[in-house]
């Protein structure tokens, strides 16, 4: 037996005691999951949406708990005070739901908010039918639905609206090697809501996440991920969303922790007149390693994609940007806009930012640019022509750059968090505060 | 005092400025006129501390510093203003927040308090409102999409604030419709003063009708071929630049002839 034989023979007993393990269907999904993650193997660089991130050291690597994190209490309440106006928080400590740590405020009649291990229990017909299958996923995603035991399960009924944001916050402490999440956001006709993960500790832990959105017709959906992880976990996570007729989707992807994470965000189009923002940041330094692959699925006429990414590149590191962008033959009237610029803030920084459009439809109007650069110079001394030292300079550059991408983020209380989570990764930023 | 004796730069091997000379005494305002590409920017730029531009010889003494020694943010704290004719914008960055660094830093320097939030709102609502600025261009980006005219202004409401001993205006006047001109004028010309000494770059005489200049200058290929008072302007405008061209290549002839 092959070493990953192995590890998938431990992980298939380790599926049979998950929450959830009593429903048919979900032993099954499961099954079918670890099977496909068995056949596929962990990716490695000959796949093409992988070739910048192979994950085959993995096979080798055994994946140990981090031996010392802050306590989840602590990191907990550093969270919440940049958060005073309350907001609903589900916590999860090393892939488990923490009932003692969340705190839900009162929900509007026809909202739910629910841990996945019981929703299971207790809503088994909808979280089946918004649970997904491994049939076409990537392997990570395979192995994430045969082992996620948690999550987040949202359900908002038609016309509800969650005023408060909602904190999905995802601790790694000190308690498991590896973890597997799934977060399930059902938004029926009307609703809207704005939740927010935020990714923290980890250790040298392996998470995998998977979070999926239906939007029905005419909802309204925020989802912010704030991944500040600790310098040697391995994150890799999916968003993947549908939307159905004039529904609204936004993902902001904020990258800022992990020595290696990879994110693959997609939205498809199901009905005419959808939106959706795609607005990303990522900062890397060290030997660190960051890939976003997005795809936005324009399937229906009329709809409308803006998709805004930036990188800050710094030591060694490693930026990697796909984005695609198919827009069907029946999309007519499209409006599509993709940005990827990259700042590289050493020698040795790379940035690979690629674009992709695939367009079988004549009437539309997209636009797509990627760019990798340096701090602009003429900026640079225009700045020092005033008396601003070249230090000093370069960071408020640095930061105007990143900044643009936090300022679409429209909860104020989140912008600034966001904003000062940046802030404490770039040097001198507890000079350029004055900004906030 | 600002001496520069036989200053010659380069970009990228390219000599560009070829033994200038020019003295601008304290309280003098000194016009530099001269056609497109003759090294007017460059000469700007170098004296500015841009260090894309390599001094190749010569020096530049300013009340007895050696200028060329000194970093560009330290010139600009000694007091050299440079009005850019390209203002640069910065996405992301707040005028308020720019303004704000740029004259603590000087102040700093001159050893005088640094401005908290609300003195320096006061003191900067006042100049703006003095060249003609609406408030909310404190809360722009740097110079994001204003236009030419609002560019430049923004520009002399940064010399304002930050009160050089030396400025040096580099076209602030091209692109300018007449309103916009007097405004610039008069921000110029409220700012003369006997310790301050201005170098006013123009391609137009027309600015000169507002801003009266101690000497005029012309620049061509590097090297100022006449100096003169007023009249000089008036003659540029009436026979244009091309007899300095060809001037200019005489001189050049000559010299290279000399043995
Ligand atoms: N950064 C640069 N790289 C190459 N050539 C330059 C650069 N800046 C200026 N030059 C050249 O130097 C000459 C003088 O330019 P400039 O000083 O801008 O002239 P002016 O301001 O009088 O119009 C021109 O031939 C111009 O093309
Ligand atoms: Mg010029």
């Amino acid at each position: 037996m092959s070493e990953i034989d192995t590890w998938v023979a431990r992980q298939r007993e380790r599926a049979a005691h998950l929450p959830g393990a009593a429903l048919p269907w979900l032993t099954r999904r499961r099954a079918d999951a670890i099977a496909r993650f068995a056949d596929l193997g962990w990716p490695t660089s000959r796949l093409e949406a992988w070739r910048h991130t192979s994950l085959a050291f993995l096979e080798q690597q055994a994946l140990a708990a981090p031996d010392s994190a802050a306590h989840p209490a602590a990191t907990l309440a550093a969270l919440r005070a940049a958060f005073d106006d309350g907001g609903h928080w589900l916590v999860f400590v090393d892939g488990q739901f923490a009932p003692t740590l969340s705190v839900i405020g009162t929900l509007p009649t026809g909202v739910t908010v629910s841990a996945l291990s019981e929703a299971f229990n207790t809503a088994p017909d909808a979280v089946e039918a918004a649970f997904g299958t491994a049939d076409d996923s990537a392997s990570p995603y395979a192995l994430n639905l045969a082992l996620c035991g948690d999550g987040a399960f949202v359900r908002l009924a038609r016309g509800t609206a969650l005023e408060q944001l909602l904190h999905l916050v995802f601790i790694g402490a000190t308690g498991a090697a590896d973890s597997h999440l799934r977060n399930l956001i059902v938004a029926d006709a009307n609703s809207e809501a704005s939740i927010v993960e935020h990714h923290v500790g980890g250790g040298a832990t392996l998470g995998t996440v998977v979070t999926r959105v239906q939007a029905a017709q005419d909802a309204r959906i925020t989802h912010v991920k704030l991944q500040q992880q600790d310098a040697q976990a391995i994150h890799v996570a999916q968003i993947e969303a549908e939307q159905a007729r004039g529904s609204h989707f936004a993902s902001h992807s904020l990258s800022f922790g992990a020595r290696l994470a990879r994110n693959d965000i997609h939205t498809r189009f199901d009905g005419e007149g959808c939106e959706t923002l795609f607005n990303g940041l990522y900062h890397v330094d060290g030997r660190r390693h960051v890939d976003h692959h997005t795809l936005i699925e324009h399937a229906m006429p009329l709809g409308t994609s803006r998709e805004y990414y930036r990188g800050l590149v710094d030591g060694n590191a490693r930026g990697v940007f796909a984005g695609r962008i198919i827009v069907a033959q029946d999309a007519q009237r499209t409006d599509a806009v993709q940005r990827c610029d990259n700042l590289l803030l050493s020698k040795l920084a790379e940035a690979d930012a690629r674009p992709e459009l695939e367009i079988y439809a004549d009437d539309v109007k997209c636009a797509h640019g990627a760019t990798v650069g340096q701090i602009d110079e003429d900026a640079l001394f225009y700045l020092r022509a005033r008396g601003i030292d070249e230090v000093h300079a370069r960071q408020l550059l640095t930061y105007a750059f990143a900044a643009e991408v936090i300022e679409r983020i429209a909860h104020d209380a989140l912008r600034k968090h966001a904003r000062t989570a940046l802030l404490a990764r770039l040097p001198g930023g507890a000079m350029l505060e004055e900004l906030l | 005092m600002l001496k520069i004796n036989n200053l010659h730069a380069a970009v990228d091997g390219k000599a560009i400025l070829k033994g200038l000379n020019l003295e601008v005494g304290s309280g003098e305002v000194h016009a530099i006129m001269g056609p497109n590409g003759s090294g007017k920017s460059t000469l700007a730029q170098v004296l500015a501390g841009r260090d894309t531009f390599t001094v190749t010889d010569g020096s530049v003494d300013w009340d007895g510093t050696d200028l060329l020694a000194l970093p560009a943010e330290e010139r600009a704290r000694a007091g050299l203003f440079l009005a850019f004719q390209y203002p640069v914008e910065i996405p992301g960055v707040s005028n308020a927040y720019f303004l704000k660094a740029a004259v603590n830093a000087v102040r700093r320097h001159r050893g005088l308090p640094e401005y908290d939030a609300m003195d320096f709102l006061a003191r900067v609502k006042a100049e703006m409102k003095a060249v003609g600025m609406k408030e909310e261009f404190l809360y722009r980006s740097v110079n994001e999409g204003f236009s030419g005219g609002e560019k430049k202004r923004n520009e002399v409401l940064q010399m304002a604030l930050l009160e050089p001993r030396l400025a040096v205006l580099d076209e602030t006047d091209s692109g300018l419709d007449i309103d916009a001109l007097k405004i610039v004028a008069e921000g110029v010309n409220r700012l003369r003063s006997p310790e301050r000494s201005m170098i006013v770059i123009t391609h137009y005489q027309r600015l000169l009708d507002y801003i009266v200049p101690d000497k005029v200058h012309v620049l061509s290929q590097g090297r100022i071929v006449r100096s003169g008072g007023r009249e000089l302007a008036l003659e540029l405008e009436e026979h244009g630049y091309g007899w300095i061209d060809a001037e200019g290549k005489a001189t050049k002839t000559a010299a290279g002839a000399r043995p």
